[in-house]
């Protein structure tokens, strides 16, 4: 057992995962894994068709069937159909663009959904799904954002007047006037393809009634008190009367536990039979209705003096949307432009994102939303610039970081009409350590040896800021116990990433407990009465400095509750086991159980933090080329990333090496890619390729401390996404560099290598 | 659809049930079994997270129907454990190793890995990691997960 002295340490050490055992003995429970008794199974019927308008859904031979008791269209919905809302960054007009639960008249993308069968066995109810009948009039499919701004092009929701979801412009500095000035100016169209989150488990939900017409609801993940407030609101009900409980979840990334249609039709169904339902989607389904992420065309170019100083950056950008606005509003393109700058001094800048709405799946975010698809635009610019100036693109970088005697550094961009401010930060110094430490040298060494005929070496580098503590803040509610056990109620949720272990850290360290003695209780509206959730790296930075202001808080009662009654220093006293104790003289103290009367001893806390942190990294990859098979073999893979502050050095580790596996499926491999009538094409696991064990290369990883945030009282910066937010950009860059041609397009398909290898070969 | 009378052993136990011939494996093991340590990840036979045992060999669930395991001996997640909860070394290893983090891939993992083991010699990453490349994990990058075998087959020598 961990005690006293050594308990004022567990912050900051690789402790083993409370979550483990049940995950590695099968004790788990995942939604599907949930059962009610006497539950219907439900099954989605979704569209075909990326654009059609319904003529008629006749749904007769599906009810016919003995197995079968509902089938759910639009008709049987509540009129106005209820509308999705968006939970933030919301622009004006974006209103008019939300997805009803199903779609009535139009569908407006392969995979919406029709109607819900509700049967009495899962397979019963896909069988269904095969006796409905829909006429459709099929209708012309709207796929790239550039042509669905052309005037010609029809509009998809004629209540808009317009494809234009939103339109964000930033701008500081004199941006004509840097262009016209420079020396070198660097301008491409940049393309970061449509892929996503793909979590391993399957979304799902069980819905069943509850006393006094409420409804509980299973399943839940992420953002489980914001979807509770918004599933009231759809159903009509008091949110008090709704209850919603996240299971096990097994990976979130961004497009897991949003409001999707099934949140709100699986508890509508529920509520219509009278009996529980419960629905488990297939991984096809999964890859057509989890939101789509990252694509974007830039437009973009900077400005230098031959020197190397950049002077100005220029984008301007379109994302597609997909069919609908979802829940994120425009945060994705938000990100893009209030990051894009990165972690350098601009003079100028200038950046017009535009929000488009095509016939695809809807989009949302994923794992470094924004940032991703801005790192490598930007980063790719850099290396174009580097080569054109014959600079040692490391070297280029060094030149234009934010120096540390500028921190707090405001960018002159803002997300969410709030001003981006680098809290802390000394980027230089990453860099020395990141290129020392991976030996830059060496990589280099290897780059220029000779690696046989066919095959080409390369070298990237590149350096982003991320941003964590996104909606900022959370709420904790710490109970001792008169056993000395405590538990952190906590409104954080868990995808996996080690959340109970981490505030359990935190909640022991701030009690002077062991991390034994501590448990985490998350994610059941019932039990904690309020929380933001698991998103934008957060968790640890605004769960766990809630946790600690709570725990804190209940220490320091107890403590000056024995303080008094041994008429002793509370300075000089901490809770050891089940008592509190005079440090150094254990003899001396009073059991808790005589200062907690019953009912354990709790303090609530809501910690706000003034604004987001700033965590910043550095990728480096150095790769082989095959220019005849377009074969990529990565020889190293290293990630250099401030968090401000490890809780847990080994969890941090995790999440960079796993998000750098999302990263490296993205920039190589993985892509949600369309034919021309708007069907999905890799809507398989044959066809949509995640990185397995041999494509993941071994990486090597240096988490640095050197710049803790002033924002919270842990310190703590996000560490959730910097694994993935540089990896296109650094392997665009380390090909490029490799065949001598740049690349601007992704993934990095052995297809594009070689294409890319013949470009050098014809310039 | 005709229902079928099956007799199949899991875990050492026998399930006896009717059963439509269509019925996957995956589904029996947990829905008329209860055993829902083993997960469904795609039901085409690509991400391994159903990976059982039949006879001690890995097979995919979510590809094999119940009907076809009739006669053969299955074991599951559930049976690595031992009975006074002692983790299996290649468990072990994972929590040591930090070899999952959401844990919806980790059963398949350990059902795909654990023949490995019985081999007891030496093995070198690449071995290692071909050996994981039938599962599909999107949480770790797969680091860890190799850094457990090694720790488990060294234990394990």
């Amino acid at each position: 057992m961990v005690t006293g002295v050594e308990a004022e340490r567990v912050v900051g050490r690789s402790l083993w995962r409370k979550e483990d055992r049940r995950l590695l003995t099968g004790g788990s429970c995942f939604v599907d894994d949930f059962e009610r008794p006497g539950a219907l199974h439900a099954a989605i019927l979704r569209s075909p068709h990326a654009h059609a308008r319904i003529v008629e859904i006749d749904a007769t031979a599906a009810l016919e069937d003995e197995r079968v008791v509902d089938v759910v269209t639009s008709d049987d919905l509540p009129h106005p159909l209820p509308r999705i809302p968006m939970r933030m960054f919301r622009i004006d007009g974006m209103e008019r663009l939300l997805q009803s639960p199903l779609a009535e008249g139009v569908v407006r993308y392969s995979g919406e959904p029709v109607a819900v069968v509700l049967a009495d066995s899962r397979y019963a109810a896909e069988d269904a799904l095969e006796l409905i009948a829909v006429a459709y009039e099929p209708l012309d499919a709207l796929l790239d954002a550039t042509a669905a701004l052309d005037p010609e092009s029809p509009v998809l929701h004629p209540e808009a007047g317009t494809n234009l979801a939103g339109e964000i412009h930033v701008s500081f500095g004199d941006v004509d006037a840097a262009f016209a000035e420079a020396d070198l100016v660097v301008e491409e169209r940049l393309y970061s393809q449509r892929h996503g989150a793909v979590p391993m488990e399957p979304r799902g939900l069980v819905a069943e009634g509850a006393d006094g017409g409420g409804v509980t609801v299973w399943g839940a993940a992420k953002v489980v008190h914001t979807n509770r407030r918004i599933l009231a609101a759809l159903l009509g009900l008091p949110e008090d009367r709704v209850r919603l409980v996240e299971l096990d979840v097994g990976g979130g990334f961004g497009g897991r536990g949003e409001f999707y249609p099934e949140d709100f039709l699986i508890p509508f169904c529920a509520l219509r039979a009278g009996k529980p339902v419960s629905w488990t989607e297939d991984r096809e389904e999964n890859l057509r209705a989890l939101n789509h992420s990252r694509e974007q065309i830039h437009d973009t170019a900077i400005a230098l003096r031959a020197d190397g100083t950049l002077l100005a950056l220029r984008d301007r950008f379109y994302f597609n949307t997909g069919a609908y606005v979802r829940t994120h509003g425009a945060v994705v393109p938000n990100m893009s432009v209030a990051l894009l700058p990165g972690p350098y001094r601009w003079g100028a800048y200038d950046c017009t994102a535009l929000q488009v709405v095509t016939n695809k799946t809807p989009a949302g975010t994923y794992r470094a939303p924004g940032r991703y698809e801005a790192n490598f635009v930007r980063e790719r610019l850099l290396d174009i610039a580097a080569h054109r100036l014959d600079r040692d693109p490391a070297d280029l970088r060094r030149q234009n970081l934010i120096p540390a005697s500028e921190m707090p550094y405001e960018v002159g961009t803002h997300t969410d009409n709030h001003p981006v401010v680098f809290d802390s930060g000394d980027f230089e110094l990453l860099l020395d350590k990141g290129l020392q430490c991976f030996d830059y040298e060496e990589m280099l060494r290897w780059r220029a040896a000779d690696p046989g005929p066919g095959r080409r070496r390369g070298v990237g580098v590149s350096y982003f800021v991320e941003k964590s503590g996104i909606a900022r803040w959370e709420y904790a509610r710490v109970a001792v116990g008169d056993d000395g056990g405590a538990v952190a109620y906590v409104g954080s949720a868990s995808v996996g990433q080690g959340v109970e272990t981490v505030l359990a850290q935190v909640c022991a360290e701030a009690l002077g407990i062991s991390y034994d003695a501590v448990t985490v209780s998350h994610g059941d509206t019932d039990v904690v009465p309020e929380g933001m959730g698991a998103f934008g790296s957060r968790a640890t930075m605004l769960g766990g400095s809630a946790v600690a202001i709570a725990a804190e808080a209940v220490r320091k009662r107890l403590v000056d509750a024995a303080a008094e009654r041994l008429e002793a220093s509370p300075d000089d006293l901490i809770i050891e086991g089940d008592r509190v104790i005079a440090r150094g003289s254990p003899a001396v103290g009073v059991p808790l159980a005589e200062l907690i009367d019953g009912a354990p001893e709790e303090e609530e806390a809501r910690f706000e933090s003034p604004d987001m942190s700033f965590p910043y990294g550095l990728h480096l990859v150095a790769l082989e080329a095959d220019v005849e098979t377009g074969a990529l073999d990565i020889h190293r893979y290293a990630v250099a990333y401030d968090v401000g502050r490890a809780v847990n050095p080994q969890l941090v580790h995790g999440q960079i090496v796993g998000g750098l596996a999302q990263g490296l499926g993205g920039a190589v491999l993985e892509e949600l890619a369309y034919d021309a009538s708007g069907q999905l094409v890799s809507g398989s696991f044959m066809d949509y390729l995640l990185p397995t064990a041999g494509e993941m290369p071994e990486v090597r990883v240096l988490i640095t401390e050197d710049a803790p945030t002033p924002l919270n009282p842990l310190g703590v910066k996000g560490a959730g996404e910097g694994g993935t937010a540089a990896a296109g950009a650094v392997i665009a860059n380390a090909v490029s560099d490799a065949l001598g041609a740049e690349a601007t397009v992704l993934p990095l398909t052995p297809e594009r290598v070689v294409d890319l290898a013949h470009e050098r070969r014809a310039a | 659809m005709t229902s079928r009378k099956v007799s199949i052993e899991i875990n050492g136990k026998t399930y006896e049930r009717d059963i439509e011939p269509r019925l996957l494996l995956s589904d029996f093991i947990r829905h008329e079994a209860g055993l829902t340590g083993t997960h469904v990840g795609c039901e085409h036979g690509v991400c391994g997270a159903c990976t059982v045992q039949m006879d001690g060999q890995p097979v995919r669930s979510c590809l094999t129907l119940a009907v076809q395991a009739e006669g053969h001996s299955l074991t599951t997640v559930e049976s690595l454990a031992e009975e006074d909860g002692t983790l299996h070394p290649l468990q072990q290893a994972f929590h040591e190793t930090h070899g999952l983090q959401c844990g919806f891939c980790t059963p398949g993992f350990l059902m795909s890995l654990e023949p490995l083991l019985g081999e007891a010699r030496d093995f070198d990453d690449r071995e290692i990691r071909e050996a994981l490349a039938g599962n599909l994990c999107r949480c770790t990058g797969y680091q860890n997960i190799v850094a457990a075998v090694r720790l488990a087959a060294e234990r394990m020598q």
